[in-house]
């Protein structure tokens, strides 16, 4: 893998975001919206609820953490959309660069856009509503790298998705983590779900963040096997999206839509 | 003066279910040379192009630049070609130097920031520099697209009607540098063009496709007289209007 590749990635990333408020401002702007919406409502049911249970860990910690899984899928997503927007698939694959360079330097625009929403969303929980990070002590280090790695997972398969199904595709991307939300128990325990969605729920990583975290705030330690399944789980569905990619990126070479990407397809 | 090739292409083929695009196309380009690439529309040249270029898996056939497969080895072969299309305009919502400094990283070009300067000024963009390729003219945006094809000094150049959208003044000027850079014997240029004038005047050599086969290759000065025709349009006409009497549709190295 040659690192200058990766750069000229993320370089051509930096160059549009740099130039451009209408990039920069959603990068923090609706995980902020999110984070103000959801700290009045915790705010509200510590009210309700007396001291029997403090919500702020619980439901603001946890709308945070999956706000930081979307924003990562979103900016792998956002930094392979804007090579449809602008029709540079013809130009940048007739480069040198690989696959997995392309990728890789998707994913390092993401970090660090994904990295910005997640500061304002920090500052604004713990400044505002007084979420300390610090209350799930050092297990929120292999929480975030899971639901990273699960994010990167997602804008990998959604960007395949857009490449196989077209530009008009992006609309089914939007929505994929409001889609999963109900799965993985960010807001309720997952026993709280029918058996059939408990079984799907097992399947995804950040069902095991989201119990984790829940046991935490209850005072116990998250149990070794739950950090290791879903740090396994989530290292898998990376492997599983970067195969998917390439099967669709050598399907679009081989029928000829990349070449004629904007004819959507080419039967 | 033809001496090593750069670029071989043997039995290439590409099929669109029954319908075959490229059939069983061989032919090379040696380091000095400029090929022309001719045919009417829907011949197959820019599908051989793409083929060339990886964008577009054959369905048979090997393609060698600079003697490596563009299968096996895709980095180091496509790092050895560049290529300049009015179907593949720069990103528009990046500056003219922007896009280059992007592509100079893609292709590992070392002294980057000399090479920039060297080919905006050999394509007389030093003054367009921060402006973004969207808001160029369809003729500077050409010019752009082939300061980015030279930037990389590549041993196959591949142009696709690298001057169908500019004035004559500057198409000539720009056929005198790709000439010129050819000459040089760095590189090997297929052009494909439909302009006969210009191929004539530009090319050692020109392959006529039709129908996905090579159906004539030779001198572009001489070659109409060996059919019969006065000049290379005379020929090209023929080659779209009776193409059975010109060929037996063989391929040619």
């Amino acid at each position: 893998m040659h690192v200058t590749r990766v750069a000229a990635v993320v370089l051509r990333h930096f160059y549009l975001l740099r130039g451009s408020l209408t990039r920069v401002v959603p990068l923090f702007v609706w995980a902020a919206v999110d984070i103000v919406l959801w700290g009045f409502i915790t705010r509200y049911l510590n009210a309700v609820a007396g001291a029997k249970l403090d919500f702020v860990p619980a439901l603001l910690g946890a709308v945070l953490l999956w706000d930081f899984c979307g924003r990562v899928m979103q900016g792998v997503t956002t930094a392979f959309f804007e090579d449809v927007w602008s029709r540079n698939f013809l130009n940048l694959f007739a480069t040198p660069l690989s696959l997995t360079e392309y990728l890789v330097g998707l994913v390092v625009s993401s970090t660090v856009t994904s990295a910005v929403a997640l500061v304002v969303m920090l500052a604004l929980a713990t400044g505002i509503f007084g979420l300390s990070f610090f209350a799930y002590g050092l297990t929120i280090v292999p929480f975030l790298l899971m639901l990273f790695l699960f994010g990167v997972a997602l804008g990998i398969l959604g960007s395949g998705m857009v490449l196989r199904l077209g530009p008009a595709a992006e609309w089914f991307v939007w929505p994929i983590p409001a889609l999963v939300s109900p799965f993985v128990g960010v807001f309720y325990p997952l026993s709280t779900l029918p058996p059939w969605m408990q079984h799907l729920a097992r399947l995804l990583p950040p069902s095991y963040v989201f119990e984790g975290l829940r046991r935490i705030i209850a005072g116990e330690a998250a149990p070794a096997s739950l950090l290791v399944t879903g740090a396994a789980l989530a290292v898998a569905y990376v492997v599983l999206a970067c195969w998917v990619f390439r099967r669709v990126y050598h399907h679009a070479a081989r029928s000829g839509l990349l070449v004629r990407y904007s004819a959507e397809n080419v039967s | 003066m033809a001496m090593r090739p750069v670029l071989s292409v043997v039995g290439l083929r590409r099929q669109y279910g029954k319908t075959v695009a490229v059939d069983n196309v061989s032919f090379q380009v040696a380091a000095g040379e400029v090929v022309g690439l001719l045919g009417p529309n829907g011949a197959g040249k820019t599908t051989t192009i793409s083929m060339i270029l990886g964008v577009l898996a054959s369905s048979g056939g090997t393609i060698r630049i600079g003697g490596t497969d563009i299968v096996a080895e895709r980095s180091r072969a496509l790092a050895r070609a560049n290529f300049a299309a009015v179907y593949a305009p720069l990103p528009g919502n990046l500056t003219v130097a922007q896009n280059l400094h992007v592509f100079g990283l893609l292709y590992g070009v070392r002294a980057l920031s000399q090479r920039i300067d060297a080919v905006l000024k050999q394509f007389d963009l030093q003054a367009l520099r921060h402006v973004r390729c969207g808001v160029l003219s369809s003729g500077e945006q050409t010019r752009a697209g082939l300061a980015k094809a030279l930037l990389t000094r590549p041993q196959v150049l591949l142009l696709d009607e690298p001057t169908a959208s500019l004035d004559p003044a500057t198409a000539h000027d720009i056929r005198v540098k790709i000439r010129a850079y050819a000459e040089s014997g760095a590189a090997g240029v297929l052009w494909t063009s439909h302009n006969m004038y210009e191929v004539e005047e530009v090319c050692d050599r020109v392959l006529f496709l039709s129908h996905g086969r090579i159906l004539l290759e030779g001198d572009p000065k001489t070659l109409p007289r060996k059919h019969g025709k006065t000049t290379l349009e005379d020929l090209f006409m023929a080659v779209v209007r009776e193409p059975l009497t010109l060929g037996g549709g063989s391929s040619c190295m």
